[in-house]
């Protein structure tokens, strides 16, 4: 039989431990060290076209990441998506004319949200909108414009001299 | 034809009142639980043998699945050129599915089935019925401790185990296959949450390590007082665990990673 102060001694160490590992996986594995959800002030944008964009996906200034994207719905009036970003309140200097455009994490990464900030003296306010917005970068969309421009070109080519004989 | 009808009529009856027992016997634990905040003694013990001696076990396996796991996928993420995101997989992979189920598992070999062996050869051999002799409560005294300290255990192992398994991933991935370190963590930062992830993890572990808990001792205690009864019911208590277990996560997922 084992010392009853060893047992309890390696009971401790055994509850200890676990409680260390909940912590690293919180403070080490996931997001909670970095930003909480919670205190972040919300500002809305609107996009013609919001390709895959997700909610939680990140929002960044300069590349690095302020907030998350809380909200995605389809907003009847406009015929636009309503998109709501939910920013970090320590970083609520962003002045009014910020602009808003969508971003893909390398070529098919997720897609982010990044901010440019312009240069108006007023600030955004918690609830206000960002105006300037530049929709999704979307692959098959470009490759189809592509396309379409080089079959142009080659048919206003050869037209081209007939136009320019008369 | 009215055999076959018989014979399916009697294992269901079977089955329900073996169902029957089994949640009359959980009352029976639960109204013997509050009499141990006075004897904590009883529950440290169980502790160390129900939750210590697991430790090792659980941290071996750990960190070689998260080996694993780091080996197999950094092959499969190369090929995209998406190496960087190995953190990402394998810190979800073991926080949300295999963290769980497979610490889970492992109890209940290691620890599920030395309870139930121990409660049932108590049984064989009377000192139940002994105890009783002396007025001393079995639930209280003997069950009781081993069903706290069973589900006490269970959560702080799996965490362990998901602990573990990320530091295996790591040393693989960032040490022998060259992942960038900076890249390892962020991704994972990134990706993984607090409230959705670690903590829908944590309380599949806490509803694995209750059912784990409650089949080892009920087995235990329901067990025919034989040789022959005793090892059948801990062979059952390790199969029944894992269907549960296994029938149990697929349901909490859907519930809480299902409709994202």
């Amino acid at each position: 039989m084992i010392q009853k102060r060893t047992q309890e001694i390696a009971v401790g160490v055994f509850v200890a431990v676990g409680l260390a590992a909940l912590v690293m996986l919180a403070m080490k594995v996931s997001n909670l060290s970095s930003l909480s959800d919670q205190d972040g002030f919300e500002v809305i944008a609107r996009f013609e076209d919001i390709g895959g964009l997700k909610e939680r996906a990140p929002v960044t200034v300069a590349g690095v990441r302020i907030g998350r994207v809380k909200t995605v719905v389809y907003d009847d009036k406009s015929y636009e998506a309503l998109v709501t970003l939910s920013i970090a309140s320590k970083h609520n200097q962003l002045p009014e004319d910020t602009s808003a455009s969508i971003l893909t994490a390398g070529l098919l990464g997720e897609q982010y949200i990044a901010l440019e900030p312009g240069g108006a003296e007023t600030m955004l306010k918690p609830g206000g909108e960002i105006k300037l917005t530049e929709s999704a970068f979307i692959l098959e969309r470009m490759v189809g414009r592509f396309l379409f421009n080089k079959a142009a070109e080659g048919t206003g080519e050869s037209k081209a001299p007939e136009g320019a004989a008369p | 034809m009215i055999d076959w009808f018989q014979k399916l009529g009697s294992s269901s009856l079977a089955l329900f009142e073996r169902l029957g027992r089994g949640g009359l016997f959980l009352m029976r634990v639960f109204s013997a639980i509050p009499s141990l905040v006075s004897r904590p003694r009883l529950v440290i013990i169980q502790l160390y043998s129900v939750g210590v001696l697991s430790m090792m076990l659980i941290v071996i396996s750990g960190l070689n699945v998260g080996m694993v796991l780091g080996l197999q996928g950094y092959n499969t993420l190369v090929d995209f050129g998406a190496e960087e995101s190995l953190g990402q997989v394998v810190a979800l992979s073991l926080v949300r599915e295999l963290g769980p189920v497979v610490a889970a598992l492992l109890f209940a070999g290691r620890a599920g089935s030395a309870l139930t062996a121990e409660i049932g050869l108590m049984k064989a051999t009377e000192q139940l019925s002994g105890m009783e002799m002396m007025a001393v409560d079995p639930m209280k005294r003997v069950i009781a401790p081993r069903f706290i300290a069973a589900v006490i255990s269970m959560p702080l192992l799996a965490t362990m185990f998901s602990a573990m398994g990320i530091l295996g991933g790591y040393f693989v991935g960032v040490g022998l296959l060259g992942v960038d370190s900076g890249a390892f963590w962020s991704q994972m930062q990134g990706k993984v949450d607090f409230y959705e992830d670690i903590m829908n993890g944590l309380v599949k572990s806490i509803v694995f390590g209750f059912v784990a808990a409650w089949i080892a001792v009920f087995e235990g205690y329901d067990a025919a007082p034989t040789t022959e009864g005793v090892s059948r019911a801990t062979t059952r208590t390790v199969v029944h665990t894992a269907f549960a277990v296994l029938g149990l996560d697929f349901i909490l997922t859907a519930l809480m990673f299902g409709s994202v």
